[in-house]
């Protein structure tokens, strides 16, 4: 298909702020040398010794370091969200408000409901990932104080334990009690948080430089000084390091884009729930940094004439209420995408942007029909998603330009969709083989149009387009799905690793097919399992 | 709200009623406050973020940290190591590798197979080869990424098969047990079969990774904070390490975030090479390693390959079978040659084997060096076990009930294991029945049998009993010993320290518990202590399940030591015979006279008694002789139950646990709660050894799930929908351990059998439960997969 184009008018430039600005627990924070590389962990644990935080894998999976960001939203309402602080950015934090565990009682003093039921119910053995679940199930008491057990279950996706096999957990989350929330720590301090919060927001872009690295002083004795809140004075602004390591936050969406033409280089970063761990585990530069998660305008997902319009910002947790809401086929599949932590991070358009075979939202996007946005400076161009994915590692987007959304025309109600993922274990795994597909029949039954998308299955997320030739125009029946199966064979050669085999991939993916085949003879069965 | 969730609000009304009842309770409750549901001693602090792990300690001014550098092959040779690149990295310090090490001997306390930091022979990929020490951990770890390292590559030996092809090197002798001609039985038998199952080995995923800290003192000290579940031989280590007597050294342990046998001997290298290090540059040191460092460089549960022949008759008895364990090892012995020792040693689980031969054979690979892991070999002995009865159930077409009840141990010849010693404690016919009963066992199978076979969608389930039988003692004898040191402070106050470390399983509670119970006291009247090889020496690693054994009944005497003296002087003070004087509620009986217990101390400090003792327990009746293949290794043995009901997806293999029932006996528990988190916990990371925790090698030995995102154990979600785990009341200890409790670390974890056969039951529905799914663990979804069609296959070529 072909590529249209389109001209923005260029806006002025903001102005420039140089301190990122934060509120830690109930103090404001200034800092104005972070690098782009620094990751909140080792901020709350090296620079200001709140040690109950902990580091149990680094990559945000394990959710010991689980903490509540505090963020406004478009209305400017603050949303209080968990999130892994091993692989949230410092860059990402300016405007937030963190919460630590150690906020949510007073040393010495009463313990917080949560915390407290967590001890009666035996909920910790070694302690060491109860910090992170007291946050998790913080999170989900602010939301809801009453919640079921599925509720709790999916607050707990993101956090593991080794040692209590989470059924005391479990009962510690459905015996909480109630908690005035005059004397709850955050909710009593919400209005003067969302006042601070509001008042730093002027519209500014935020430019940081880094300290040099390791000169041998920074980090030592870090627990005596206030690093924070000294101003540096040393001329850092030369050296390469410095300047690989910049943090640049956008004003605005526009400025986002000016800032990524000028810097072409730089990564952006919504959630980090990819590029943390780029940092963490493989010791990458990622400099320089533009943060885009406060863009709320990135965020929106918008219903215009028939076509939903989801923006590159919007996160896993935005889509279950703005996308599942109105696809309903979505709701199984965004909870079984990471943790909480990750669904409150990551975002559709990061999922997309990061060109992974592994993503779980391209697959479904590509059998509904997706438009990619995309942008460069004040040049928008749209491309059907499955264009943008050309091959492994390698996608259609230029230099200095940025994915603004995706959008999706929305299905008939007739239609038939289904995604179904497969992993070794069913919450917080990464995709052996997704299947999804978008049936439309005719009248007589025949099959009028079939789009099915796999990821797992190629290096890139792809379309099975021998076995949707096979069936269109067919019966929709068993006799039908089972003669297409062997087209399967066309489409894919699927690999072998740590995750499945790939024998395993293809027998898989055939029966997907053959599920899909099975629910839209029972559509009570469908609708069962998207109601979970 | 479920039952699992209803039971646990009983609980804590039990708790809070006993806590509140005072006086009244103890008369009725002997021993109190033993015997209560008591929480964790930290739990107030674990929740709120305050319980200080080794990482978390406050870091002196000039503290350094270390990282280790690893090798990028897996067999070969070290051709030249160029470092000084890493050397200039900004930050650091200094680069340490093996030839810096006198003493480069991570096995000293084994068998010396194993260096610190390896200067020629690369023997596993990811083995450390050297050590960057600098201003932070960071600058260490990028650092690392520097280092010139040039290779002669050899082929590597990376599983069971291939080392067995390759000549079978052992990396200790293997080990036989023999009783009766099993050869000889299973061809006099009406029947015979055999075959061979891989078992999967599993990472520890203790939450907090391993961590030192050594910190120099004057004149040469050091003291070492590590994460370790052995503190005295972390403290031999050093000191060999550091050429220093031992009494130079202290390593001191307040808390692990979990170790499950990955702390036992793993912990070592960490600690010595800080402590190395932090003597050299005479600053402190600290060490902890990135996650997927650590999955990739320390050990792991062995997996094994377990070949069986069995005899039996059309009644489902076994005549006589034969086992061959052969595990990889790794390139070490580390704790192999116990490991493998133990999974010979449950090889009957519950059942008697008429007769018998087993053989274990440690087998060397260029893999990281397997060590503990909960259980100790004991779950793949197990697992070796059912699955003979499983074929002799399909082979019969008999109930798998009956063929696991009739092949039970029994009275007099049947009573006999494989190593000759005689069970005298086999409760499990009791615990059978009654779960039999209150599980809804059969009425529940036959519902499953029927709807399986009416079934039009995709959707099976399985339902399976497993029993468990573990012995209880280390079978290295000589450790089954333990110190604990107690003081009274005039104040009434008792400071308690014992040899045996806390990683979560509530063992400081549980003594403490047994201390205030001697003493009469409330227990918050006790502190517990950080472990410390300078209060307590030469004790045993925290492991075989024994910690409360040895550490109570240590912490009792040294207890009932100070009583007695404040008995023998309220004695010749008041002039009342010695039962005259009870200790009880805070308060001592004298006679008819009733004073505080703090006041009893005040007076007997004034009379110069001495208020501290020690305390010094070793296990009785053991003994054990390796070479014979005879003994009497453990001095009980623990048993249980489970029920498990899973569903499974015949067209991809996933599956949900809906409901498992147990019923696990620990004596009179010394603490109710405690004992099942222990069982909760125990049986969900034997499920996940069994199911979703799959270790990948690449044919380069690469670990390819190093890390949470690639190696999946248990979630929330993954727990049974309904999970009832009841303790059997009625149980008390056959042996006069302490307070006729039993030990409960380790034996739950097999109860997690259940749920292998439950998928295994649900998989054999595809072929109208005619042939022997033989479906190897970890069962993941592609396995389970992978079992149905190679039986629709069969199935369909037998037809």
């Amino acid at each position: 298909m072909t590529t249209e184009n389109t001209s923005l008018e260029r806006s002025a430039a903001p102005s420039i702020r140089r301190a990122l600005r934060f509120i830690l627990n109930d103090r404001p924070i200034h800092l104005d040398r972070t690098a782009a590389s620094d990751t909140l962990l080792d901020f709350l644990r090296i620079d200001k010794r709140l040690t109950g935080t902990k580091e149990g894998c680094a990559e945000g999976d394990c959710g010991a370091c689980t903490v509540l960001l505090g963020r406004p939203d478009a209305d400017d309402e603050l949303r209080y969200e968990s999130a892994n602080a091993c692989i949230v950015l410092m860059g990402m934090i300016d405007g937030c408000h963190v919460v630590t565990v150690e906020h949510l009682s007073p040393r010495g003093g009463p313990l917080h409901p949560i915390q407290q039921a967590m001890v009666d119910e035996h909920g910790s053995q070694c302690g060491f990932c109860t910090p992170g679940f007291v946050m998790s199930l913080y999170a989900l008491w602010m939301r809801k104080p009453d919640p079921d057990r599925l509720e709790i279950e999916r607050a707990l996706q993101g956090n593991l334990c080794r040692c209590t096999g989470y059924a005391p957990i479990i009962r510690a989350a459905m015996a909480v009690t109630a908690l005035p929330a005059e004397d709850d720590p955050v909710l009593s301090e919400r209005e003067r948080i969302t006042g601070i919060l509001q008042s730093w927001n002027d519209g500014s872009r935020l430019e940081l430089t880094a300290p040099p690295r390791d000169n041998g002083s920074e980090e030592l004795g870090s627990a005596a000084v206030e690093p924070s809140d000294v101003p540096y004075e040393g001329d850092v602004s030369n050296t390469d390091n410095a300047l690989n390591n910049r943090i640049l936050r956008p004003a605005s969406v526009d400025d986002l884009a000016q800032l990524l033409e000028e810097n072409p280089d730089a990564r952006i970063v919504a959630g980090a729930t990819d590029v943390g761990l780029w940092v963490t585990k493989f010791m990458r530069e990622i400099g320089p940094l533009i943060p885009v998660g406060h863009l709320t305008q990135l965020k929106k997902i918008e219903e215009v004439d028939g076509t939903l319009r989801i923006g590159a910002g919007a996160s896993y947790t935005d889509a279950l209420t703005e996308l599942a809401g109105r696809i309903p086929a979505f709701a199984p599949l965004l909870w079984r995408i990471g943790g909480n932590q990750i669904r409150n991070m990551g975002t559709i358009g990061g999922n997309i942007a990061n060109g992974s075979p592994i993503g779980d939202m391209p697959p479904p996007l590509i059998a509904l029909g997706a438009i990619l946005h995309l942008r460069k400076g004040s040049e928008q161009r749209k491309l059907p998603l499955a264009e943008f994915f050309i091959d492994y590692g390698k996608q259609d987007r230029r230099e200095g330009e940025f994915v603004e959304a995706v959008s999706v025309p929305l299905p008939s109600p007739e239609a038939h969709i289904a995604f179904h993922k497969v992993s070794k274990r069913r919450d917080e795994d990464i995709t052996a083989c997704l299947g999804a597909f978008h049936l439309k029949l005719a009248e007589n039954g025949t099959i009028e149009t079939l789009r099915i998308a796999y990821g797992g299955m190629a290096g890139v997320p792809k379309r099975a387009k021998t076995v949707e030739k096979a069936l269109t125009g067919k019966p929709w029946s068993s006799a039908s799905v089972d003669a297409a199966l062997a087209a399967f064979e066309e489409d894919f050669e699927p690999l072998s690793d740590m995750r499945a085999s790939a024998e395993y991939r293809m027998m898989v993916a055939k029966n997907l097919l053959r599920r899909f085949f099975a629910e839209t003879q029972d559509r009570q069965l469908v609708g069962a399992e998207a109601a979970q | 709200m479920n039952e699992v969730l209803a039971r646990g609000a009983d609980r804590k009304h039990d708790d809070d009623a006993r806590s509140e009842a005072g006086a009244a309770y103890a008369d009725a409750h002997e021993n109190a406050p033993a015997h209560q549901s008591k929480r964790h001693d930290s739990a107030h602090l674990h929740v709120a973020g305050r319980a200080p792990y080794t990482d978390d300690l406050p870091e002196p001014p000039g503290t350094l940290h270390a990282y280790l550098g690893l090798s990028s092959i897996a067999h070969g040779r070290i051709a030249t190591m160029d470092l000084a690149e890493v050397g200039k990295q900004s930050g650091v310090v200094a680069v340490i590798t093996g030839h810096d090490l006198t003493h480069n001997d991570a096995s000293a306390w084994q068998i010396g197979d194993e260096p610190f930091l390896t200067t020629e022979k690369v023997e596993f990929l990811g083995q450390p080869v050297f050590l960057v020490v600098a201003t932070s951990r960071n600058a260490a770890r990028r650092a690392c990424q520097h280092a010139n390292i040039e290779y002669v590559e050899e082929t590597p030996i990376l599983d069971v098969d291939q080392a067995r092809k390759a000549g079978g090197r052992t990396v200790i002798d293997g080990m036989t047990l023999s009783r009766g001609d099993a050869d000889r039985a299973i061809a006099d038998a009406p029947r015979q079969l055999s075959g061979s199952m891989l078992i999967g080995g599993q990472d520890h995923f203790y939450l907090e990774g391993q961590v030192a800290f050594a910190i120099p003192g004057e004149d040469g000290t050091m003291t070492v904070h590590s994460s370790t579940q052995h503190p005295s031989e972390t403290q031999m280590l050093v000191a060999h390490t550091l050429h220093r007597p031992a009494a130079m050294v202290t390593v001191e342990v307040r808390r692990m975030g979990g170790a499950f046998g990955g702390k036992e001997s793993q912990a070592n290298l960490f600690a010595a090479l800080a402590a190395f290090a932090a003597d050299r540059l005479g600053t402190p040191v600290k060490i902890r390693p990135d996650r997927d460092d650590d999955m990739v460089a320390t050990g792991k549960r062995h997996d094994f390959r377990a070949d069986y022949e069995v005899g039996f008759d059309d009644d489902g008895r076994i005549h006589g079978v034969k086992f061959k364990y052969a595990a990889r090892c790794g390139f070490s012995a580390d704790l192999s040659g116990p490991v493998t020792d133990r999974a010979l040693f449950h090889c009957d689980n519950a059942y008697y084997w008429p007769a018998v031969q087993a053989v274990s054979e440690p087998l060397f690979t260029n893999t990281v060096s397997n060590t503990a892991f909960r259980g100790f070999g004991g779950p793949q002995g197990m697992v070796g076990a059912e699955r003979v009865i499983d074929e002799v159930t399909y082979a019969t077409g008999l109930d798998p009930i009956e063929v696991r009840r009739r092949n039970f141990y029994g009275e007099d010849e049947r009573s006999l294991t494989p190593y000759y010693q005689e069970i005298e404690d086999f409760v499990l016919p009791r615990i059978w029945e009654e779960l039999l009963q209150s599980s809804g066992y059969e009425a529940r199978r036959e519902t499953i049998r029927q709807n399986n076979r009416e079934a039009k969608g995709f959707m099976r389930r399985g339902i399976a009993l497993t029993p468990v039988k573990f012995g209880i003692s280390f079978t290295a004898t000589h450790l089954n010993q333990a110190g604990a040191l107690v003081h009274v402070y005039t104040d009434g106050s008792i400071h308690l320290n014992h040899g045996g470390t806390e990683m979560g399983q509530g063992l400081n509670t549980k003594v403490a518990q047994v201390v205030a119970a001697v003493f009469g006291v409330a227990l918050d009247q006790i502190r517990i202590t950080a472990t410390s090889t300078g209060k307590v020496p030469n004790t045993s690693a925290t492991a075989a399940s024994s910690g409360a054994d040895l550490n109570g009944m240590a912490a009792k005497l040294a207890a009932e030591t100070i009583r007695q003296r404040l008995v023998d002087y309220a004695v010749s003070e008041h002039g009342v015979p010695a039962e005259q004087v009870v200790f009880r509620d805070g308060r001592v009986q004298i006679g008819n006279r009733e004073i505080g217990f703090q006041e009893l101390v005040e007076e007997a400090y004034t009379a110069r008694i001495q208020l501290s003792a020690t305390g010094y327990y070793r296990t009785p009746k053991i003994h054990w002789d390796r070479t014979s293949g005879r003994g009497h290794p453990f001095y009980y043995f623990a048993y249980g139950a489970a029920v498990a009901e899973v569903e499974i997806d015949t067209l991809t293999g996933e599956y949900t646990v809906e409901q498992v029932d147990i019923l696990h006996e620990t004596g009179n528990s010394l603490n109710p709660a405690i004992d099942i988190g222990q069982i909760e916990g125990g049986f969900i990371q034997g499920m996940g050894w069994l199911t979703t925790e799959e270790l990948v090698w690449d044919q380069t030995g690469r670990l390819r799930t190093h890390a949470p995102s690639t190696y999946k154990i248990p979630l929330a979600s993954d727990i049974p929908r309904e999970f009832n785990v009841r303790l059997a009341e009625w149980s008390r200890a056959h042996e006069p351990t302490v307070f006729r409790s039993k030990a409960v670390g380790e034996p739950p974890f097999m109860l997690a059998m259940s749920v292998l056969h439950a998928l295994s039951d649900a998989v054999a529905s595809v072929a109208d439960y005619k042939i022997c799914p033989r479906l190897d663990p970890p069962a993941t979804p592609e396995r389970v997969l992978m079992t149905i069609e190679r039986l629709r296959a069969e199935a369909a070529a037998a037809d």
